[in-house]
Formats: structure tokens, C-alpha cells, sequence
């Protein structure tokens, strides 16, 4: 068993709930331990791109330094933490100004430098498990056409995301084929969904969500998959119900017949 | 504050160089707020290297930017156009009483599948 340093994040322990527990269980079935870590904070759910600001990153360097000194490597599922986190430890990394002021607040037993590496689940899947594992681990192919949804916070920027090709990434499809579906290539995959401005601007969000789902059932995916609760929630609150959308790892937990 | 000083915070806030936009208008292109942007991407780096601040900060442009970073994924000459429009709105958000959500316009809108990811997000976004 691989034990890696995970964060979970708020909204993975309230309404997304789903998300947090089929991922544990699958990694478990695979051979990963993902080990929650201590006292971590909610990540601010957005990445402050404000070069002075440095209060609203300073919950990811506590997580990323705490898994510094635990294995060295963070793991996240929720994509917005994981963008968060990411972008939050390339600034530890590579800018001086930011790195010196975050470090000078919180005075750790050594100064965080950008050390740790952050993995999203997908990355974990591919490159810890490998997808063939995965594909003999499947007790039940999924046998359906599944369209991912990257929205925008797994892939850009991708110059510090390095997640996958920005403007046509494979990862979600390749995961599709390893679990047995047909994965479902539409345009829309990996524009935004509409995000926080639900709260503010209530129509972008259902024209945005409505284009993603019409443009994944016109190319004849039965069901969408995401790793956002935003993403979820926008969809299925402002998509009309035109697609089922569900968290990849549900259909993940279904395909390895991991009960939950 | 004067016209001035207001463009050099908003520059350094936001790290990019908008004398470098060529004006090529992909970031626009891209951007899938397009109609809700009464200034455009391309606009709002246009008006801010003339040092035009109050269209900008009176824009309904900062409000329903989607941070998703497709314009600066497109940008060939490495202009982030989205976080000229975050320095901007936190410029507008950092002043007393210009929060862009208030509490009380919260209940009303919130679903039981509302997820807390949501609530965090926009607050940190529009209200400093």
C-alpha cells in the first residue's frame, strides 16, 4: 500500500461528500492509502491572482508544507484546490517577493520553498496505479458513452497546471477507456461552466452550463463526468437535467465494484 | 488617489505588462463571458495601458469575469488579461462599502444543493 498525503478539502466534506469517499475507497482497492492531513484549512476555493496577496494563500502553504515533511507529495481531488494549491506552490517556488512574505508570517521551523509536489487523483490514477491496473481491476465495464467535462481549474494555466494539453487534453478519456466506456469528445469540454458567478450574474452560469451539456449530448454522451463540485452543481442546478452528471470516481467505485 | 497612482497599483497588482498587448483581440475570442463583458478582454488591457480607470472600475466587466484563464491560455504575447480584470476589481473591492455581494443577498439564493466551494469562491472573489 502507497500511502500518500491528501487534502480534502471543505466542500469534500460537506456536499460532495460522494467525491471524498468513492476516491478514498478506489485508491484503497488500488493499492493507495490516502492519508488525510492534520488541521488542514479551506484552500480560499479560488487562487488570489492579486501579486500582494498573500493572507489568502497561506492556508495551501500550511498544506503543502505540512506534506513536505510527510512524504513529500500532497494529493487533491476537488479541482478548484487543486488549481489553488498548484499556482499557490509555483508562487513559493518562483516568486521571490510572495515567498519571502508568506514565510516571514508564519515563521515554519524552516522557510517552504515550493518543495512538495501536487498531485490531482487523475495524475495519481495515471501515474501511481497506471491506467492498465485500473483496467484489470474493473469488474464491471462500464459498456456506456461518457463525456468528460475538464471545465477550466484542472488545466489552466497550463504553464504551472502541467496537467495535460490545455486545448485538447486525454486524461478523463483515457480514464473513460480504462474503466470500460466509450469516452464522448465534444467542443465544450473544457469551457468554463460558469463558476462563482452564479452568485452574482445567474444567467451566464445556466447559458454556459446548458451550451456544455447540449454540446456533450449532441456528440452522444449519455452521462458527464466531473472532478469539481462547482462544475457538478452548475451543471445539473442550470443544466436543465438535458445530461446526468456524476464525480468520476462514483463511476470509478462502479466500474471496480468497490461498495459504498 | 490620483488617475496616476491608481494605474500603478492596479499594474503591479496585477503582474502583467499591458504594453505588450499587439491588440490581436484572441483573448476576447476566447472568452466565454464574451456578451456579458460590456468592456471585452482586449478593451479592458487596451483602456488600462491609457490609463482609463473609472470606465474600468465601473464596469460590469469585473463582475462577471469567470477567472477561467482561457484568455491568458490564448494570449502569444504573455498578457494575462483576467488578472488585469481581478487587480481592477480588488482595486474596487478594497474600498469601504463597495463589496461586490452583500449577506443578506445570500439566503434567498441558496439551495439545499448549494455546494460551500460556491459560497467561498464568490466571497473571495467579490468581497474583500
Amino acid at each position: 500500500m502507497v500511502k500518500i498525503s491528501y487534502y480534502p478539502g471543505c466542500t469534500l466534506k460537506t456536499k460532495a461528500k460522494d467525491l471524498d469517499v468513492t476516491a478514498r475507497l478506489c485508491a484503497k482497492a488500488l493499492g493507495v492509502e490516502m492519508d488525510e492531513i492534520e488541521n488542514w484549512q479551506c484552500c480560499g476555493a479560488v487562487y488570489p491572482m492579486g501579486t500582494d496577496e498573500i493572507a489568502t494563500k497561506l492556508s495551501a502553504v500550511r498544506a503543502l508544507d505540512y506534506a513536505k515533511h510527510n512524504g513529500g507529495k500532497l494529493l487533491t481531488l476537488c479541482s478548484a484546490c487543486h488549481n489553488v494549491i498548484k499556482r499557490t506552490n509555483e508562487d513559493m517556488k518562483k516568486n521571490d517577493d510572495i515567498r519571502f512574505r508568506a514565510n516571514n508570517y508564519l515563521q515554519l521551523d524552516e522557510p517552504y520553498g515550493g518543495e512538495t509536489e501536487v498531485l490531482h487523483y487523475l495524475e495519481m490514477l495515471k501515474t501511481v496505479v497506471g491506467f492498465d491496473k485500473i483496467k484489470q481491476a474493473v469488474v464491471k465495464p462500464l459498456n456506456r458513452k461518457i463525456g468528460a467535462y475538464y471545465g477550466c481549474l484542472l488545466l489552466r494555466p497550463s504553464g504551472v497546471m502541467a496537467f495535460d494539453n490545455p486545448e485538447n487534453p486525454t486524461i478523463i478519456e483515457d480514464f473513460i477507456r480504462a474503466i470500460g466506456g466509450t469516452p464522448v469528445v465534444y467542443p465544450f469540454r473544457n469551457e468554463c461552466c460558469g463558476a462563482y458567478v452564479s452568485l452574482k450574474n445567474g444567467n451566464l452560469p445556466k447559458e454556459k452550463s446548458r451550451k456544455v451539456l447540449t454540446s456533450a449530448k449532441e456528440k452522444g454522451a449519455e452521462e458527464v463526468i466531473t472532478a469539481c463540485p462547482l462544475c457538478l452543481y452548475n451543471l445539473q442546478v442550470n443544466g436543465d437535467n438535458i445530461l446526468p452528471v456524476k464525480y468520476f470516481t462514483e463511476l470509478l467505485a462502479e466500474a471496480l465494484g468497490v461498495q459504498v | 488617489m490620483t488617475n496616476k497612482e491608481y494605474v500603478e497599483i492596479i499594474n503591479r497588482v496585477s503582474g502583467t505588462d499591458v504594453q505588450k498587448c499587439m491588440k490581436c483581440g484572441k483573448c476576447s475570442g476566447r472568452c466565454p463571458a464574451f456578451k456579458d463583458m460590456d468592456i471585452k478582454p482586449h478593451q479592458f488591457v487596451s483602456l488600462l495601458a491609457k490609463g482609463k480607470i473609472e470606465v474600468l472600475m465601473e464596469s460590469k466587466a469585473i463582475w462577471n469575469c469567470l477567472s477561467c484563464m482561457a484568455c491568458v491560455e490564448r494570449c502569444p504575447r504573455g498578457v494575462a488579461p483576467a488578472a488585469v480584470v481581478e487587480a481592477v476589481r480588488d482595486t474596487v473591492t478594497r474600498m469601504q462599502g463597495n463589496n461586490g455581494i452583500k449577506a443578506e443577498e445570500i439566503p434567498p439564493i441558496v439551495d439545499e444543493l448549494i455546494p460551500q466551494q460556491l459560497l467561498v469562491s464568490a466571497y473571495r472573489k467579490y468581497n474583500k
